[in-house]
């Protein structure tokens, strides 16, 4: 029970844990294919002998990974700091009103295939990266807002009850108690939303956003089976590392136990 | 007594108005290309209509004891009771006679103009229903604990509207005509949805829960699966279609027979193994807790009554499971219905295949024909499981997951 | 130091306190005990401050309580509650730290704090530091609830049910640590409890309450002694009324200079008369051998003089 990590580990350990680590191959692998499989098409030719056009060559792989990572990065900001900041809202004194709507909007919402979110955006705002950004962030709220609600709520009360009897201040209590206990929850929240979103920015290319996606949506129509494997491949391995390191990050950050 | 305002209410009071007053509720466009002129709710409300806002602001403002809250009212005060029943009736009337309003609207506008005219539904009437959506469903947590009481009260707030569709009202809108034009296609869309729903869930279910139940007898073996499942899960679904389809062809190419029996690599093959591929972390995982959860007692006093093996999982762990493997099936039924829509892309059909050649067209109305339903299929099937998890809950627990931790709750959804 | 003023607290129409009037002492131990619903808890809130008083005053030092920055209020008083309310994510070291870290204290100033104060409470510094309250037993975290209370050296400590989720071993050992406590370090502490037993071991003044209002406020010896309504008399325990109060007395004033008989049963100089009668009656004896810390004889105690010593009781 009582134990302290050795600080001190030698070198050579250290570097064997990175080569062992999975997380960087994986990293490695996606950057090497995004800017290697444009040049492959002696491969994938060989592979599809039917396909006359086998490696998909409308954008450079790496500047759809880019843009894609972009879509995902903005929205799921946007997506994280109006989720916790409604969750940190509704559990103060002044908004506790509106905290058993949010509840409900957060867990309802969440019946909502994302895909219906992405298609209802077109109609309201047109097609194109807006509608993408507008439903991404929109949809992402919602697992964010739910894990910031369950996070504080899962603070014990006895805690909160002597911190407040000793003299904090409530942003004391906030900052020091709360975010600290609630933020193993949050993250898994983020982790959630960030993938759903990697998922279904991959389906913005129907709605005129340029991502992964495309490759597999022009190969869908085109029967063009290259093109799916080869988008299929990289917005996999994109969001398998990002999966991973979220899993690094939820180990750093439980609670001592 | 001192006059207290309710926050939520008047907040989406405000929010109400503001859509009611500066959203259009109707466009008109002289046809299907052009995107339409925007017509307000306040045009279109007659004279007398301006004082059915009364009742509303009467909901709003509440006699308070000195000292209380709205939040603190004691439940089984009568006025109370009533307030909170009056504002799911108020809202399906409100939704009913916004509906009323715009389609008179659409038919003044089919009679006087050219019949290539479109009236489609506005912004703001789609911010209202969803505000309407909203509060009913907070009214309703309200009113009562029992699960299809909750599913009832909804369903009678969409009610008026529904009859109003029912016998016609609305058939000059735009929407609807784009679903009389194509009926049938719906229809078929719809049951094939249904059923590649059912073809993906069955064999998840089948598949599941024997590995759940492997799961508590062999410890290595989640070790490795769950794992395995949730990078399957991570994988964004149209990468997984994507993934399957070329061995999928390869298969089909090197077994005639199955080809013949309609497998290859595009269409309902790819689609449904995803599916299931899908749906198994979340059966798998809540099958696994539910199991775990079981009273090693009850096993035990089981097995001493001369229950064998078989007997004592099917009459004894199994329902004993159930209030954990209902929620997680309930997500996989929700989530399959959502990912069912994007299996069109690979050609297996489905409400999905009218959303997308509404996307891809740029036809609104079709868009929402194909998107309306899905989002109906999924809020049935999530009321459906609730109701059903609410039966099946030993008398004393409450509706929430019985996995009940913070983080396992949270946990449980990625795509 | 602490001084109630015709104080009354209504929630939603139910008085919870009404017309409280009470004066603390500079280094007492008052004890507010009474049932459920008498109002002991939220008068002891009242204090610092979770809980709004309606009516009348409370002085603090001689201030009123609502003049002071109520944070500044809090952080001079240690609160400690049943639940304890250590932080999880934070080690021993950390916890007890807390009001000192609000404080402004130096980083040495603060660990010979913690030094100290696990010590008084008889827990291995250097073993207890860096743990995770999850790894304390329930007595130990209470021990550091309470060390966490007392680490800014408040003037006054406020303990709501301290003891009330510990098993009976721990908590006769945790009461008599708080006695020792409050001996050595003279400080205020006012203490909630329903166990009468604890308030007459640890009080120097108990406080009875029933429905909001003070029943009777004194000493343990005049509250048996003297019960002020037959309420008192029931909550103190009527039948076992005489048992109770022999514990509050000491052997010393009964001792008789004569030896007792050879063979008789021995007890010590500073037992409680409570001993001494079970003793008795254990032995089947009528006369006891008193013997001093270094186990000499000093006299004999006899039960006859017991029982006219206490002839005077209410029953």
């Amino acid at each position: 029970m009582l134990t302290s990590a050795p600080e001190s580990q030698t070198k050579p350990v250290a570097a064997a844990r990175w080569f062992h680590d999975p997380l960087p191959w994986v990293v490695m692998v996606l950057l090497c294919l995004a800017y290697v499989l444009p040049h492959t098409g002696a491969i994938f030719g060989a592979l599809f002998p039917q396909q006359d056009r086998p490696v998909y060559l409308q954008e450079p792989f790496s500047e759809l990974l880019w843009r894609h990572a972009g879509l995902v990065v903005v929205s799921s900001s946007m997506a994280i700091m109006v989720g916790i900041g409604m969750g940190i809202g509704v559990t103060r004194p002044a908004g506790r009103a509106f905290e058993p709507m949010m509840q409900t909007l957060a867990s309802a919402g969440q019946t909502f295939p994302p895909i219906a979110v992405l298609a209802l955006a077109v109609p309201a705002v047109g097609f194109g990266e807006l509608p993408a950004l507008i439903a991404l962030a929109l949809y992402g709220l919602l697992p964010v807002l739910q894990a910031t609600l369950a996070g504080l709520a899962g603070v014990p009360q006895a805690a909160l009850e002597s911190a407040r009897a000793m003299g904090m201040t409530p942003w004391q209590v906030l900052r020091q108690i709360e975010i600290p206990l609630a933020w193993p929850v949050w993250l898994a929240g983020v982790r959630t939303s960030v993938i759903i979103n990697i998922g279904t920015a991959a389906i913005a290319s129907t709605v005129g956003a340029k991502t992964l996606g495309s490759p597999i949506i022009v190969g869908l129509s085109g029967f063009n089976t290259a093109y799916v494997l080869q988008g299929a491949l990289l917005v996999g391995l994109l969001a398998v590392a990002t999966d991973m390191a979220f899993e690094r990050l939820a180990r750093r950050a439980a609670l001592p136990s | 007594m001192r006059l207290k305002v309710h926050p939520v209410l008047a907040v989406c009071a405000l929010l109400g108005l503001g859509a009611a007053w500066l959203l259009p509720l109707l466009r008109v466009a002289p046809n299907r290309l052009m995107s339409g002129e925007p017509v307000y709710l306040a045009s279109v409300l007659p004279g007398w209509g301006w004082s059915l806002v009364l009742p509303v602001f009467a909901l709003l403002i509440q006699p308070s004891s000195t000292g209380g809250t709205f939040n603190k009212q004691p439940p089984n005060a009568i006025s109370s009771q009533l307030r909170v029943a009056a504002l799911p009736l108020l809202i399906a009337l409100g939704l009913a006679s916004l509906f009323w309003l715009a389609a008179t609207h659409a038919q003044q506008v089919a009679q006087t103009q050219s019949s290539l005219t479109r009236t489609s539904l506005g912004a703001g009437f789609w911010c209202l229903v969803a505000l309407a959506w909203l509060m009913s469903l907070d009214a309703v947590q309200r009113l009562s604990a029992s699960s299809a009481a909750r599913s009832g009260v909804l369903a009678l707030v969409a009610a008026p509207t529904l009859l109003l569709l029912a016998i016609g009202v609305g058939k000059d809108l735009s929407l609807l005509k784009e679903y009389v034009n194509r009926e049938e296609v719906f229809w078929l869309a719809l049951w094939r949805h249904l059923q590649i729903v059912a073809t993906a869930i069955v064999p998840s279910i089948l598949l599941g829960l024997p590995l759940a139940w492997a799961c508590t007898r062999r410890s290595g073996l989640h070790q490795w699966l769950f794992p395995l499942l949730n990078i399957v899960q991570t994988v964004p679904s149209i990468a997984l279609f994507g993934l399957l389809m070329a061995p999928l062809a390869w298969l089909a190419l090197q077994f005639p027979r199955l080809s013949q029996a309609g497998f290859s690599g595009v269409g309902l093959a790819p689609a449904v193994l995803a599916l299931v591929l899908y749906s198994l972390l979340p059966i798998v995982r809540s099958g696994l807790a539910g199991l775990e959860q079981v009273p090693v007692a009850a096993k035990t006093a089981a097995l001493a009554m001369g229950m064998s093996e078989r007997q004592i999982f099917w009459q004894v762990q199994l329902p004993l499971a159930l209030p954990v493997l209902l929620p997680g099936l309930r997500a996989a039924v929700v989530q399959t219905i959502g990912l069912t829509a994007v299996t069109a892309l690979v050609g297996a059909g489905g409400l999905g295949s009218l959303m997308f050649d509404g996307l891809f067209s740029a036809a609104n109305d079709l868009v929402l024909l194909g998107v309306l339903p899905i989002v109906l299929l999924a809020m049935l099937a999530d009321a459906l499981f609730k109701a059903m998890i609410a039966w099946v809950q030993p008398i004393g627990f409450s509706d929430a997951d019985a996995s009940a931790t913070p983080l396992a709750q949270v946990s449980g959804r990625i795509r | 130091m602490i001084e109630f003023q015709n104080i009354g607290k209504s929630y939603g129409g139910v008085r919870a306190v009404e017309g409280l009037n009470l004066h603390i002492e500079l280094g007492e131990l008052v004890v507010l005990i009474g049932p459920s619903g008498s109002g002991k808890s939220t008068a002891l809130k009242m204090i610092n401050r979770m809980v709004d008083h309606d009516q009348g005053r409370i002085l603090f030092e001689g201030r009123e309580i609502y003049s002071f920055d109520v944070r500044d209020l809090r952080r001079r008083m240690g609160y400690a509650i049943q639940s304890v309310g250590l932080f999880p994510h934070w080690t021993v070291e950390r916890n007890i730290a807390t009001v000192p870290h609000l404080l402004g204290w130096s980083k040495e100033s603060i660990s010979q704090r913690v030094t100290e104060l696990l010590t008084l409470f008889d827990m291995a510094p250097e073993l207890f530091r860096q743990r995770y309250p999850h790894q304390l037993s329930g007595g130990q975290q209470q021990r550091v609830g309470v060390a966490r209370a007392l680490a800014a050296d408040p003037a006054v400590l406020l303990m709501d049910e301290p003891f009330g989720a510990l098993d009976p071993v721990t908590r006769t050992a945790l009461q008599l640590e708080l006695k020792r406590v409050h001996q050595t370090s003279g400080k205020t502490i006012v203490l909630v409890t329903h166990d009468i037993d604890e308030a007459l071991l640890l009080a120097d003044r108990i406080v009875l309450m029933n429905q909001g209002q003070i029943v009777q406020v004194a000493t343990p010896l005049e509250l048996l002694s003297s019960p002020a309504s037959d309420f008192v008399l029931d909550f103190v325990g009527r039948s076992d009324l005489g048992i109770k109060l022999l514990s509050l007395k000491a052997v010393e004033p009964l001792i008789r200079q004569t030896p007792a008989p050879p063979g008789s049963p021995t007890l010590a100089q500073t037992a409680s008369l409570r001993e001494a009668v079970a003793i008795l009656a254990a032995q089947g004896s009528g006369v006891l051998s008193v013997l001093n810390a270094q186990q000499q004889p000093v006299g004999s105690l006899h039960a006859s003089d017991i029982l006219a010593s206490h002839a005077h009781v209410r029953a």
